[in-house]
């Protein structure tokens, strides 16, 4: 008899651990269904002083110039404080973001310090690195990135392909799922890519990460339908 | 000494640039003779070459004895001022080079690497040449493009805007327009 209500009991509880689990995922499911859903849903009505907090992420050379060409238009008291990101093997990218917001304070000296952040972040592979040595790479590079996100929380994500955005952008994916931070994402793809979207942006497109994903040719448009044609930047 | 004034004044400059690239097919293909000749045909005196990473060096030649007078370096940090002073652009396939040089409105030959192994680079020269804003080669055909190209009928390249991005950005994010 005893033997029985023990066995029960046990039989009870690992019951109530399956189905904690189940709840557990299903959950987690409903979430990632709702924030895929408010994903690319344009944000309410807000006024020109609410300010956002904004990562921008750089690349190589011309990825950082078309960049640069985006940012000369966009209000930057609305997305500030701003946070650059670049790759640790790339000096170059930080330094004209540099000269950028240099010649932004010089522009209203008097008004507060400039709102800027230049951050690197490890690369996951470099060229020519070997499969082994990656996976640890990899590894170091992910941690890296979420150690950058926890301390930026962004509310808006500026990229244009190089490959650092895509885990970047599902850190940020992820944080909208736990609640941490809803973050509008735009992409928009390099002007290299005329017939085909690199990897990230494909990924970014395919997995809806984006809220808003940007191309600059017209044949793009026409083969990725929820993507805006915008013309070139450069 | 009118000579030298002359000399200056009728300098016709092609400039090639890799960028930061290592390009050894593009620096020996405007160092042979085949390519050389084609330029000095076609009226120009000088070639300078930035040779970025590569390791083939091409010979230099002070064009005394009525040939194409050659140089080269590996980096700058101000390339604007090479391709402002050239009145022929040759150029690797990457796109801060192309917009730079068509930006300045110099006539222009890119170059696409055969060699990449993730070729996406040629998709955006050979847009840019079927709509005449430049001409697109290979290592193999540059003499030919050379021979052939009419930079009359290039056409001028208007730089493109960001602000109709900048718009659906702002619109999406709530702000009001402007």
């Amino acid at each position: 008899m005893e033997k029985n209500t023990s066995c029960s009991f046990s039989n009870l509880s690992s019951n109530l651990g399956i189905s904690c689990f189940i709840a557990f995922i299903a959950i987690i499911l409903v979430r990632v269904i709702y924030v895929i859903y408010g994903t690319g849903k344009p944000l309410s009505k807000r006024s020109p002083q609410q300010a956002l907090s904004t990562l921008i992420v750089l690349g190589s050379g011309g990825h950082t110039a078309e960049m640069i060409n985006l940012l000369l238009v966009l209000q930057k008291d609305r997305f500030t404080p701003r946070f650059y990101i670049a790759a640790s093997t790339d000096n170059m990218s930080l330094q004209k973001a540099h000269v950028l917001e240099n010649s932004w304070a010089d522009s209203q000296s008097g008004v507060k310090g400039i709102s800027a952040e230049f951050m690197q972040i490890y690369r996951s592979r470099e060229v020519g690195q070997s499969y082994v040595t990656s996976v640890w790479t990899t590894l170091v590079a992910t941690v890296h990135a979420l150690w950058l996100m926890i301390k930026i929380r962004p509310q808006v994500v500026l990229c244009n392909g190089p490959g650092t955005c895509f885990p970047l952008c599902v850190i940020a994916f992820i944080f909208k799922v736990i609640g941490i931070r809803w973050s509008s994402i735009f992409y928009v793809e390099s002007i290299a890519r005329v017939k085909k979207l690199s990897l990230s942006g494909l990924l970014l497109y395919k997995l809806q990460i984006a809220d808003q994903f940007f191309v600059q040719w017209p044949q793009l448009q026409r083969k990725y339908p929820r993507a805006h044609y915008v013309g070139c930047l450069m | 000494m009118g000579e030298s004034l002359d000399g200056v004044k009728g300098k016709r400059v092609v400039f090639v640039t890799v960028g930061t690239t290592c390009f050894d097919a593009l620096v020996k293909v405007v160092d042979s003779q085949e390519v050389k000749d084609e330029l000095l045909r076609r009226g120009y005196t000088n070639l300078l070459i930035q040779m970025g990473r590569g390791s083939y060096l091409p010979t230099k030649s002070t064009g005394d004895d009525g040939s194409l007078a050659v140089d080269y370096f590996t980096f700058s940090s101000s390339i604007a001022e090479y391709l402002k002073s050239a009145s022929l652009v040759i150029s690797h396939a990457g796109s801060g080079s192309i917009f730079e040089t068509m930006r300045l409105g110099k006539p222009l030959i890119v170059v696409v690497n055969e060699d990449l192994m993730d070729n996406h680079q040629s998709e955006l020269a050979e847009e840019l040449a079927e709509r005449k804003h430049l001409y697109c080669a290979r290592p193999p055909t540059l003499h030919l493009t050379i021979a052939s190209m009419d930079l009359k009928s290039l056409v001028p390249y208007s730089p493109g805007d960001a602000t109709p991005v900048a718009k659906l950005i702002n619109r999406f994010l709530g702000f009001p327009e402007d």
